[in-house]
């Protein structure tokens, strides 16, 4: 009895050991990039493990320039658009690929894997001839209709899977009272979808705000670029002295949004996340 | 239960029966609601042919011209010298570059390894995740933070923290005494891939312990307790039990993953820009594009990373259906 409560109690260490391991492998360099952002200048080059000033000279730095101001409304413009083109075309398709049989559907569906899996790398050069001639080169235009090619894919996916759950009587009664599909589309199964929209939305949203290669290809401007771009391209007086400082609070000014959006709504996320891959 | 990502009709049955009451409604409505379908559709296929499937075709066809990136229209069309072509006996193109095997090297190895190390450590996080303690949300929130950092953001983090003179962790490896001088992470060759590799790992195992802990949860809790009753091990449950069970769904996990992984950019731009010792396909094929204006060689390269990932795509589809096949 007694060796047995040891071994529970061994288990119980080991446990709790590796989850500390693990949050704080999680959570060390965002830890550490919110430590560095409150260094003044002066004190940057000496390494510490805790915070040690509440500087917020790199802060007033990063927010006075008006390129990473701009940066971040045009991220935020981008995102939003791109999430909402993505659920309104995302939502029909679904509709249709979820709820209604026809020839031609797995092709459909195949399609849609097969975009997801595109490297962007593949499509840049054709896309760039695209984005210039509808005169969307260095303009939000243009991002949110590139971003369309990796949100899109996914918003159906995972819709389509939500769509398919919703019980059928559902639709009957309204094809019974002789709605359209459109009615049926917007009276019956929309109210139905907010959940599955706003976590569609939400992973739509992040991935758009993360995007870099397009960003970077796309634009050309400081005024037109978007906040990974914005922070990829801060530089200094020469290579090797990056304004470390600057850098990080930049860095934590863009990831805090998301780091709370996802303490709200990490169990959308999760669903959403493993509904595209496993539910299929 | 879990299948591929392929697409599956979850109710067969329950579609059948909706045909036989269309049947029973008459055609008419039937005809009705394909026709909408079809048209609900059409936005979407618009969108997709519009930003996917034309500047494929456009890419291919650029890598057999000499178009530049200042002028794509007149661009002339050379046939195979992008890719390979023989003259005054010596062979150029993009098959003959040393650079360019360098990348599909460096782009394989990156691949390979950093998703073992993501699905191993995926799996470990997915299991501690799934045991019952106290607070375990707050962990899993926590486990989903590096997830959510923008990749660039988290290659800057990184930097500073693999900064050679001032990064904590040259500071951290000296106090150790495990190295006497600071290392150049991001600069040396030999260590920067593994720098690169380091922060993908970071940024990407909470994806793998998630879609892991999915299928964790989905497994039937009986014969883990009758497990437990007759003595067996936990690592022989382990292997014997869980990881057969879990298998469809790591397989999922480690095509995403490698898929995302052949096409790596942004962490390898900002943490080592264009160092040879980590230039990936999708470096090469950008810098060629944009900073030598070079679209006809460039697109060349893209095609060649397409049919690379498409390739693997396809044969790891094949065997894991083959796989999931006898699972069934």
């Amino acid at each position: 009895m007694n060796r047995y409560r040891l071994a529970r109690l061994l288990r119980r260490v080991v446990l709790w050991a590796l989850i500390l391991v693990v949050m704080f492998y999680a959570i060390f360099p965002f830890y550490y990039a919110v430590i560095t952002s409150f260094k003044p200048s002066s004190e940057l080059f000496r390494v510490d493990y805790w915070l040690t000033s509440l500087d917020l000279g790199n802060y007033a730095q990063i927010l006075s320039q008006r390129s990473f101001v701009q940066a971040i409304g045009n991220s935020i413009l981008i995102a939003v658009s791109v999430v909402a083109i993505a659920l309104l075309l995302g939502v029909t398709a679904s509709y249709s690929l979820g709820r209604v049989r026809f020839r031609g559907r797995t092709a459909v569906m195949l399609i849609i894997l097969g975009v997801s899996m595109f490297p962007q790398v593949a499509v840049l050069s054709g896309l760039f001839e695209v984005i210039r001639a509808l005169d969307l080169y260095n303009h939000p235009g243009g991002l949110i209709l590139s971003y369309t090619i990796f949100t899109l894919p996914f918003t159906v996916w995972v819709l389509t899977t939500f769509m398919r759950q919703l019980p059928m009587e559902l639709e009957e009664a309204a094809i019974m009272d002789g709605a359209t599909p459109w009615v049926t589309l917007t009276r019956v199964f929309l109210p139905l979808m907010w959940p599955a929209m706003a976590t569609t939305g939400l992973l739509a949203f992040i991935a758009a705000w993360n995007e870099f290669l397009f960003a970077l290809t796309f634009t050309l401007t400081d005024s037109q670029r978007t906040v990974p771009v914005a922070i990829a391209l801060i530089s200094g007086g020469s290579q090797h002295e990056l304004p470390w400082g600057p850098i990080m609070a930049a860095s934590v000014i863009v990831t805090v949004p998301l780091v709370v959006l996802v303490m709200i709504f990490q169990k959308r996320i999760v669903s959403g996340l493993t509904a595209g891959a496993v539910k299929g | 239960m879990t299948t591929t990502a392929t697409h599956d009709d979850p109710e067969p049955s329950r579609i059948a029966e909706q045909e036989r009451r269309d049947g029973r409604r008459g055609t008419r409505v039937r005809r009705q609601r394909v026709r909408a379908a079809w048209l609900f559709l059409l936005p979407m296929l618009i969108t997709l042919a519009l930003v996917a499937g034309w500047p494929l075709v456009r890419t291919v066809y650029f890598s057999f011209t000499d178009a530049s990136l200042s002028d794509t229209a007149s661009a002339m069309f050379i046939g195979l010298e992008n890719y390979l072509v023989r003259a005054d006996g010596i062979w150029y193109g993009i098959l003959t570059d040393p650079s360019w095997w360098t990348a599909v090297w460096n782009t394989l190895f990156f691949s390979v390894v950093s998703v073992s190390l993501e699905v191993v450590f995926g799996v470990i996080v997915a299991l501690l995740l799934n045991a019952e303690f106290k607070g375990r949300i707050l962990v899993r929130a926590a486990v989903l933070i590096p997830w959510a950092i923008p990749t660039i953001v988290s290659a800057k983090m990184w930097a500073w923290m693999l900064n050679d003179q001032f990064g904590i962790i040259n500071h951290l490896l000296m106090t150790l005494g495990l190295i006497d001088t600071p290392l150049a992470w991001t600069a040396d060759a030999d260590l920067s891939m593994w720098a690169v590799i380091m922060v993908d790992v970071w940024k990407t195992i909470p994806f793998v312990a998630l879609l892991v802990l999915a299928a964790l949860q989905m497994l039937p809790k009986d014969c883990y307790e009758a497990a437990e009753v007759d003595g067996i091990s936990p690592l022989k449950v382990f292997f014997h039990v869980t990881l057969p069970l879990i298998t469809p769904a790591l397989l999922v996990a480690v095509i995403f993953r490698l898929l995302d992984a052949l096409r790596v950019f942004d962490v390898i731009y900002v943490l080592t820009s264009n160092s040879s010792s980590t230039m990936t396909m999708s470096i090469y094929a950008r810098q060629q594009l944009v900073e030598f204006q070079d679209v006809g060689y460039g697109s060349a390269a893209s095609t060649l990373l397409f049919l690379i990932i498409a390739l693997i795509t396809v044969v790891y589809l094949y065997l894991g259906r083959r796989q999931l096949g006898i699972d069934r």
